[in-house]
């Protein structure tokens, strides 16, 4: 065992890499919570991204339309979501359960030419010396562009529905629609909206998972992230900020035991593979145990249909 | 009161539903600064007249004039534009959002948050009506959360508020406020359209009223000049005898059918209120009746009663037999009944057919099970006869409980009840939603039961009810249950002061 073969600043500065899908597929989802619909499609959306980001990146040579290309093809895909459950009137979570396995399945047909591909490399964002600066430079400033504005989504989230109008008609849909409706506000174009967001934000994950962290296309590559991203979205009890810690520390855990499994630390590499996705049911289990706040700030209608009645 | 010039005209307003004709050619005005009643049964389309008025539904045909100039709103902003303001008979607030910020959802071009919680203080002030605006509405009273509803509408300076039951929730005390409030608002020109069935608060309040019967205009009247008898027969069409009751009897029991000592819970519900040291006890023959504001423990205590909601055994018992840790299925082998008070959700299962939830109240004390198969044939009957009994309106007893109308489904939900010869009887809001006509039929079965040698447990917010059936009388205020008196003899005034006086209203200032 060497555990000094770990360096602290390295560390940091890929768990928060390793953050970032799981952060934006988290936050797109809180904000599709909070109006009161419960899509659970958040994997199949990722790796629909995650391909679409690939193709487009590949055949275009460049990396931000393919993020541009990953967040639009996984909006779409979120838009038979909305038909179904909105207009339709279908099970939220019978429709979020098969758009991820329809995800999965259609990312694998569309990705059958990419394979071995390598995409086009992303650079880091230039700082110039602040890149040189020892410890904080490598954990702070030597980044590509989506780590900001991962983080600069989060902050426009919570600032939006804390201080804008928009933000407070979000919230009251999620939280009574029939009182919303009977004020005049278009409940199911809300949440529509509030879905494509959803999906293109899920899109941005998987298509940094396709493009920067792993970085080439293989069928499965979000490898459950969708769903640890539902989780966080619960652990954050519905909260922005809480959010960005939740992701960094899934980030963490998932980033420290690949480096405890290069350490040869005496743990079966098996037990150490599987420990963010023990640590994520442990965490909600304590979460749900509470039934104080965290069941409080859960929007009141999440995942219940809205039938505009006479 | 003076009246000025015509503020609305409605002319022929005709709406119609599949199946039902909700407004049929309904025309009447109402004048500034007058308090106009609109009186009618449930289903008689007032509540479809005023939605028309707020623009949440547009009528098929006839026309509506504001100020004279056409006026026809495609969505509720543009009748708030207009200055038209509604207060919802169902709250249209939003639990886990504070005050200003409901505040601001029912307005077109709220102010910043900061100076709108100022105007909220200032003008909830001004009317009598107090209010914090960082509060979480989810805290408030029932009383407290109409407050809110009135404020959002009188921050918007409107010229014509409407009201749909706006009293039904709060104690007598509470009333005589906002009939203040309203009558300063009158007095300063705005127009109020009241929808009721309180006939007395109607006469104490209103200038004029129209009567709705079955989506028609079936009279007017200055509701101070004609009896709330009058008015009443004019909204059924009918004449209605009050219920009869049986001489009382004195059935030799030497302890009583339910004692309460000293119940304590907390409440399963979030946002509920907890029991505190609740005592009481019913004999056979007698039916207390237990009054309060919505939200001060009936949902909890209901619980406690049916064994949903279990405590030490001590707490409850039956005939002088410990029973408070025993569940509801053990209960209704008793003897018991309970009728809660969310009809969709814990009376009925509102996806399941009439049979079905014939079934789920009725298989251990009707037997309609044996071996773990289900009688159907007998369920069905039972299920049928109580249609027949109760006179439930519906196509048959295949349909979902989720497609009767609210007052037709509580008929079914009593008959259930009423009808498995019960040894104590709880119910809550026996009467909620119904008309006239069959609150006097449901208030006669629960004395029948009565009579049978039941002992009643009767919880309502609706004064008449507990007034008509019950012996004494209770009232429930944040989870204490006051002592039981004899309901001869109560003035208003002392039950309005049981059930908690005014919670902090204060009369409207003059200014």
């Amino acid at each position: 065992m060497d555990l000094s073969s770990i360096n602290p600043a390295v560390l940091i500065a890929s768990l928060m890499v390793a953050a970032v899908p799981i952060m934006l597929a988290a936050i797109g989802e809180l904000v599709v919570e909070k109006s009161g619909v419960l899509n659970l499609g958040v994997e199949g959306m990722m790796i629909i991204g995650a391909i679409c980001g690939f193709i487009t990146a590949v055949e275009t040579g460049s990396p931000f339309l393919g993020f541009i290309g990953g967040a639009v093809g996984a909006a779409v895909l979120s838009l038979i979501f909305a038909l179904l459950t909105q207009v339709l009137q279908a099970n939220q979570v019978a429709t979020g359960l098969a758009l991820t396995l329809f995800g999965l399945g259609l990312s694998s047909l569309m990705g059958q030419g990419y394979v071995g591909i390598k995409p086009p490399a992303t650079g880091m964002v230039p700082f110039g010396p602040l890149a040189d600066i020892p410890v904080l430079g490598r954990v702070l400033f030597r980044h590509d562009p989506m780590v900001y504005i991962s983080i600069g989504i989060i902050a426009a989230v919570w600032a939006t529905l804390k201080f804008t109008r928009m933000g407070l008609i979000i919230r009251a849909v999620g939280e009574s629609h029939d009182a919303a409706h009977a004020l005049g506000y278009k409940v199911t174009r809300i949440r529509v909206l509030a879905i494509l967001f959803g999906g293109a934000m899920a899109g941005l994950g998987g298509a940094y998972l396709s493009l920067i962290r792993v970085p080439q296309w293989t069928d499965g590559v979000t490898a459950g992230a969708g769903w640890i991203a539902l989780a966080i979205v619960v652990f954050a009890s519905w909260r922005p900020w809480r959010v960005l810690i939740g992701a960094y520390l899934f980030g963490g855990i998932s980033v420290l035991q690949l480096n405890l499994q290069v350490a040869n630390v005496p743990i079966p590499p098996e037990y150490l593979s599987m420990s963010p996705y023990v640590i994520t049911i442990i965490v909600l289990v304590i979460m749900s145990s509470g039934r104080g706040r965290a069941a409080l700030n859960a929007p009141a209608a999440l995942g219940q249909n809205f039938h505009a009645a006479r | 009161m003076t009246t000025g010039t015509e503020l609305l005209r409605i002319d022929g307003v005709t709406k119609a539903y599949p199946g039902v004709v909700a407004n049929d050619n309904v025309s009447f005005a109402i004048q500034t600064g007058e308090v106009h009643a609109l009186l009618g049964e449930n289903g008689a389309g007032k509540s479809t007249l005023v939605k028309m008025i707020y623009g949440l539904v547009k009528p098929d045909s006839g026309t509506m004039r504001l100020h004279g100039q056409p006026y026809a709103p495609s969505q509720p902003s543009a009748a708030r534009t207009a200055g038209v303001a509604m207060v919802f008979q169902h709250f249209s607030l939003f639990e886990a959002l504070n005050v200003a910020e409901n505040v601001a959802l029912g307005m077109e071009n709220p102010p910043p948050m900061r100076e709108l919680a100022a105007r909220i203080k200032s003008v909830s002030e001004e009317y009598g009506l107090p209010l914090d605006p960082a509060r979480m509405v989810g805290d408030l009273s029932a009383g407290e959360r109409q407050r809110v509803e009135i404020v959002r509408c009188l921050l918007q300076d409107p010229k014509l508020l409407i009201m749909d039951e706006p009293t039904s929730v709060l104690t007598p005390q509470e009333v005589d406020i906002l009939f203040k409030t309203l009558r300063q608002l009158a007095a300063e020109g705005t127009a109020i359209l009241y929808i009721s069935h309180k006939l007395e608060e109607i006469r104490a309040l209103c200038d004029e009223a129209t009567i709705l019967r079955r989506g028609k205009v079936v009279g007017t009247c200055t509701p101070r000049d004609v009896s709330a008898k009058e008015m009443a027969e004019l909204m059924v069409g009918a004449v209605l005898t009050p219920p009869a009751r049986a001489a009382s009897r004195d059935w030799g029991d030497a302890t009583p059918a339910l004692e309460v000592t000293g119940l304590s819970a907390p409440s399963p519900i979030p946002f509920g209120t907890s029991l505190k040291d609740i005592s009481f006890s019913v004999d056979r023959g007698e039916v207390l009746g237990i009054a309060g504001v919505a939200g001060n423990g009936q949902d909890e205590l209901l619980l406690a009663l049916s064994g949903e909601l279990r405590g030490a055994a001590g707490m409850v018992k039956h005939k002088g037999a410990p029973i408070g840790d025993t569940g509801p299925n053990a209960r209704r082998a008793m003897g018991f009944v309970a009728a809660p008070e969310d009809r969709l959700g814990h009376a009925a299962a509102p996806d399941m057919s009439l049979v079905e939830n014939a079934l789920l109240s009725g298989t251990i004390r009707k037997g309609l099970t044996r071996k773990g198969f289900i009688n159907w044939g007998a369920t069905k009957a039972w299920a049928a006869e109580i249609v027949a009994q109760y006179d439930v309106r519906t196509p048959g007893t295949w349909v979902a409980a989720r497609a009767l109308s609210g007052g037709n489904l509580q008929k079914f939900l009593m008959g259930r009840e009423l009808s498995q010869a019960p040894e104590v009887v709880i119910i809550n809001q026996p009467t909620w939603g119904v008309d006239a006509a069959a609150a006097a039929f449901i208030r006669q079965e629960i004395l029948n039961r009565a009579s049978d040698g039941a002992a009643v447990v009767v919880i309502s917010q609706d004064l008449d009810d507990l007034l008509v059936v019950s012996d004494r009388f209770a009232a429930l205020n944040e989870g204490r249950l006051t002592p039981p008196r004899p309901t001869k003899g109560l003035t208003v005034e002392e039950i309005g002061l049981m059930m908690g006086g005014a919670h902090g209203m204060e009369v409207a200032h003059n200014g």
